[in-house]
């Protein structure tokens, strides 16, 4: 078994698939009563067959995994409720064969890890859209001009501004459209259909 | 000789490597232009070097050479061609060696095709993909060499195992791979990024099309491969949570993140440190599933690991190529400026959304993958916990519902600024649909699992969602047809590829309820001639045939399917002995419908001995489950499609350009 | 803020690498398979009793046979490769006068008779354990097994996989007089 293992384990080194071949469960193993039957198939695909890669006794093939099977529905017939038949096989094997990790201080981690994950990440959230808030409240795009260069800007803006018709000029525009936070596309993107007007005349965006 | 030819080739593709990735770097950062077009030079002759030793692997497999190590332990002079040639992929070395051929096409893909990008910038990726290519092929070279001789040489191979035999698997790895290495172009782009301190709109687009590539390949390969664990494996599993399996699920899920992710960039000119971040962390995970695999850390308790060398070189390569990039992201980052605002409740922050519960849900898989391990060396050995699927049914789960569900409404909501007032007023047919696949469910199996109808009720809801989102674009019904269907040819390829994409994933959530919920079973004793009732159907075990395949003896079974007397099909199902390598097959037999597959199986005969002339005959109805490799073609078509578009493409991110003069993404994304 | 997060990944994976490399410097990781302590350390050995393998060979034995002494007991089968491997070690322990017994884990009558006779017989008793029922309640996974109990009925340690020269002296002995002396 171990040598059929290891080479097994050997030629899988590059799939992403286990290479068992699972025929698990026998005729003669089924429990007469499909209640109690459906109970052992339950409590089977949460137990560990121990000298398989990750594969449930209900799934394995394995010598243990089938007597494992028959203890499963040995206790059952004996009145065991889930729970006794789970307690009675990690009584023998340890937590190792509990598919589903119990809730005890070294799997803390791991049942928390997934929830923790999403608090961090939600967090991050919250920063970046409150940075957005601040800027907006600012009425102010993030600026990527430094204070002197602006100031520059704002002078040229002045001028041109200056030299053309007052009113819908395109200085209105220009401020309109820092206010917004609106930087102008890159050059070689300004071909490209943009956001909801062009969503909205055209059928497209980019998604 | 000719694997001599090999063998020398891999050495030069090592030489090669090793200029492309210090001498471009060196040029780029002084301005030096002969340095950085050095770097296409090298990518191609290292394309061509690994592809003469590839060859040159696979005619000692075809011509039989078993004076070749791996030939003698991966094949046998009776296997069938098609699993003589994919004999060269079925092994520790062979594999590797299709590891850096795919690597090598990716970077020459980019010499030649990426005209557009600019030289420093080019230069850069270049170097990166060399770099990791150094670290592949020296591992190869001092520590897996497919080239090592055996004298004398045996007189004939101990076969391949005969699992692998199969059309599905023989094409499985190089799909994956070119999945999982696929994603090192998406890397090497974020590090040259980081090496220039500038990352742009530009940047997200030439980035987009090369995740967008390896992530179509791997969605295939990971499909292929849960196909073939269906059929083969011979009782309709097809997703187990098995380390390996996660080891190619990771990347996806990071993958899947980044391609929404460089939207953002693209468009808005943000997220551009954590996009860079998750185009590491895509790649980190092809590695790591890599090392995973390779270094023996999974065994199990009674099998005995390989020689923990490899092991170690791998994590060497692992720790300096991920070390290396995460450290110059905790440099570069805080320096990478946002441009672009946009509120919570927008395309973009439903981009964000998505990406938030795609990394928990990768961060997820990744924990529970590592756990064990992690306890093992914390606790010095003395603690082990399995984490199966159990666990991840449970925590991957509930991540899922809430992402299926912003997946109806993100492309219903405005850039920049919408509404949810807007988006709730389109989504209500999929309101309907949902209610509606709720109700059939419930009123069709009462007494299945409770969670079943609601998980119908998700599927419909993001069906019906994308397909409002897709008829609200071409306004269909609003406009005369003719006016909509020209809109619909107008429609950019892109995003008739996230609708496909999202509908896949629809139709796949189908096909995983249906067969998780509502599979039935019949396992009995046949003798021949008998029948017995189960699973809704009456199986009769007609007729028991012997015979000889190729390299293989077989017991074939006939079983004669009916329901209440009204014949449905005959399955064919076979037991296969492989005498070379002492192993036992089975081939199922099955019958797809678009509601089910109907799967028989024969087992041993004569379990017991008041059996002794039955066979054990295993009858499965799996609903639905068609849907699950449905829905991976649409999303593998989906990506497809987008590829095409125009603006994906590298070599034409300018309108004005001639579609005679777009150059394909890469050569192998057109096959 | 900023700062920390960004170093928040290259730290987690520095973790990670760490872990790695302990598993795999770990030389005992793949050669000593019972580092993973056995719930039934330090619990009475479970309740069994099971027949003679054939009458030629001594045997039978249950619970009470394992109180009042030190004992080893060995879960062996004659068609178990490692198991002749350390067949050698088991007779030298019976040669020392520790009281051996035998679980025949699964075995054919015939087959452990012909095995026993052939490679010599160290056990004080061997017990015959067809279905293997016995040995799931020793938790036994695989053979061999090897078991030491103290004089209370308690087990004080397990051994997984062949006993081998090394792991006699290293582990089985070291372990068999602290349980004489306590």
């Amino acid at each position: 078994m171990t040598k059929l293992l290891s080479s097994l384990l050997l030629v899988a080194a590059f799939a992403a698939t286990p290479l068992a071949p699972a025929q698990a469960v026998n005729p003669d193993e089924v429990l007469d009563d499909p209640v109690l039957e459906a109970r052992a198939r339950e409590i089977s695909a949460e137990l560990r067959c121990v000298v398989c890669q990750n594969q449930s006794i209900d799934d394995s093939d394995a010598e243990i995994a089938r007597d494992l099977r028959l203890l499963v529905r040995e206790r059952l017939v004996a009145g065991d409720n889930d729970e006794q038949v789970v307690s009675y096989i990690v009584a023998r094997y340890g937590d190792f064969v509990l598919l589903r990790p119990p809730w005890q201080p070294n799997t803390y981690m791991l049942w928390a890890g997934p929830p923790l994950m999403a608090i961090l990440i939600a967090t991050l959230a919250v920063i970046f859209f409150r940075t957005y808030q601040r800027q907006r409240n600012a009425g102010l795009g993030p600026d990527p001009l430094s204070p002197h260069d602006r100031a520059e800007l704002d002078a040229l803006v002045e001028r041109i501004a200056a030299t053309t018709e007052p009113g819908n000029g395109p200085t209105t525009r220009f401020r309109a459209e820092l206010a917004e936070g609106l930087t102008p596309p890159p050059p070689d993107t300004t071909d490209e259909t943009e956001d909801n007007q062009a969503d909205a005349e055209q059928g497209d965006t980019r998604s | 000789m000719i694997a001599e030819i090999g063998q020398f080739v891999l050495i030069l593709a090592l030489v090669l490597a090793g200029v492309q990735a210090t001498l471009p770097l060196w040029g780029a950062a002084r301005g030096h232009s002969a340095l950085m077009v050095l770097a296409d030079r090298t990518a191609i002759g290292q394309a061509a070097a690994l592809l003469i030793a590839f060859a040159a692997l696979t005619h000692g497999f075809v011509t039989s050479d078993f004076s070749l190590t791996v030939v003698f332990q991966n094949s046998h002079s009776l296997k069938p061609m098609l699993y003589k040639v994919s004999g060269v992929w079925g092994n520790h070395e062979g594999s590797m060696l299709l590891w850096v051929l795919v690597l090598a096409l990716f970077s020459a893909a980019v010499a030649l095709f990426g005209r557009n990008l600019p030289p420093s910038l080019k230069a850069r990726v270049l170097a990166v993909q060399a770099m990791i290519g150094v670290g592949f092929l020296a591992f190869i070279i001092f520590t897996s060499n497919p080239f090592a001789r055996l004298s004398p040489a045996p007189l004939d191979g101990t076969g391949l195992n005969p699992l692998l035999q199969d059309p599905g698997l023989a094409f499985h790895p190089p799909l994956l791979y070119l999945g999982y290495v696929g994603f090192s172009m998406a890397f090497s782009f974020a590090v040259a990024a980081l090496i220039e301190g500038r990352v742009d709109a530009a940047w997200a687009r030439w980035v987009r099309p090369w995740t967008l590539a390896a992530w179509t390949f791997l969605t295939a390969g990971i499909a292929l491969g849960s196909w073939w664990a269906y059929y083969e494996l011979g009782w309709g599993g097809w997703w187990f949570w098995d380390p390996v399996e996660n080891a190619s699920f990771m990347p996806w899920l990071f993958g899947t993140a980044l391609l929404h992710s460089a939207i953002v960039v693209e468009k808005r000119d943000a997220l551009k440190s954590w996009t860079i971040l998750l185009a590491i962390l895509t790649f980190s995970m092809s590695l790591l599933g890599t090392f995973l695999v390779r270094s023996g850390v999974l065994t199990s308790v009674h099998a005995f690991a390989t020689d923990p060398e490899r092991g170690i070189f791998i994590l060497a390569i692992l720790a300096l190529t991920i070390g290396i990039a995460l450290t110059l992201f905790a440099i570069r980052a805080p320096g990478m400026k946002g441009g672009g605002l946009f509120a919570p409740v927008s395309r973009e922050g439903a981009l964000i959304a998505n990406n938030m519960l795609l990394t928990v849900a990768a961060g997820t898989v990744l924990l529970g993958t590592l756990y064990p391990l992690i306890l093992e060396a914390v606790s010095g050995g003395t603690a082990k916990v399995s984490v199966g699927p159990p666990f991840f049914n449970a925590t991957f789960g509930p991540i899922m519902v809430p992402l299926v569900i912003m997946m109806a409404i993100g492309p219903l909501l405005a850039w920049k600024r919408g509404t949810l007032k807007t988006a709730a007023h389109k989504l209500i047919p999929a309101a309907i649909a949902a209610i509606l696949a709720i109700t059939v469910t419930f009123i069709l199996v009462p007494d299945g699992p409770g969670l079943a109808p609601l998980a119908m009720g998700l599927a419909a809801w993001l069906a019906a969602g994308t397909i409002a989102e897709w008829a609200g674009r071409i306004k269909l019904f609003a406009i005369p047809v003719p006016e909509s269907w020209r809109r619909l040819k107008g429609l950019p390829r892109a995003t008739s590829g996230m609708t496909l994409a999202h509908l896949g994933l629809a139709i796949m959530i189908v096909g995983i309820t249906g067969s998780s919920a509502w599979r039935t079973e019949l396992i009995t004793t046949l003798v021949p001639g008998e029948s017995a009732q189960g699973a809704g159907h009456t199986v009769t075990l007609s007729a028991i045939t012997q015979g000889r395949g190729p390299n293989y003896n077989y017991e074939r079974a006939s079983l004669l399917i009916t329901d209440k007397g009204r014949e449905i099909t005959t399955l064919t199902t076979e037991r296969r002995f492989f005498p070379i390598a002492g192993q036992t097959t089975t081939e199922a037999g099955i019958y797809t419908t678009i509601l089910s597959d109907l799967y028989g199986v024969i087992g041993e005969r004569g379990r017991t001995p008041d059996t002794s002339n039955a066979w054990t005959v295993r009858f499965f109805v799996n609903p639905l489950v068609p849907w699950i490799w449905l829905g991976a073609m649409v999303m593998v078509f989906g990506g497809s499609l987008s590829l095409t578009d125009r603006r994906h493409r590298v070599g034409a991110p300018r309108r004005a350009a001639t579609p005679g003069a777009a150059s394909q993404p890469n050569p192998a994304a057109a096959e | 803020m900023h700062r920390l997060i960004v170093i928040l990944p290259v730290a987690l994976f520095a973790g990670l690498i760490g872990v790695m490399v302990a598993l795999l410097t770990d030389s005992e990781r793949n050669s000593d398979l019972s580092r993973l302590p056995s719930p039934l350390i330090g619990k009475p050995a479970p309740a069994f009793d099971l027949p003679a393998v054939a009458e030629s060979v001594p045997g039978g034995f249950s619970t009470r046979d394992l109180k009042g002494q030190v004992s080893v007991v060995n879960v062996f089968a004659s068609w178990c490769v490692p198991c002749l491997a350390e067949h050698p070690m088991i007779s030298q322990l019976a040669g020392q006068g520790v009281a051996v017994y035998g679980i025949n884990h699964r075995d054919k009558p015939d087959a452990a008779t012909n095995w026993l006779g052939r490679h010599g017989n160290p056990y004080i008793a061997v017990g015959a354990d067809l279905d293997a029922r016995a040995s799931l309640d020793w938790g036994v996974t695989g053979v061999p097994e090897t078991f030491i109990i103290d004089a209370n009925g308690v087990i004080a340690y397990k051994h997984v996989g062949p006993v081998t020269k090394d792991v006699l002296n290293k582990k089985i002995l070291p372990k068999l007089r602290e349980a004489e002396g306590g």
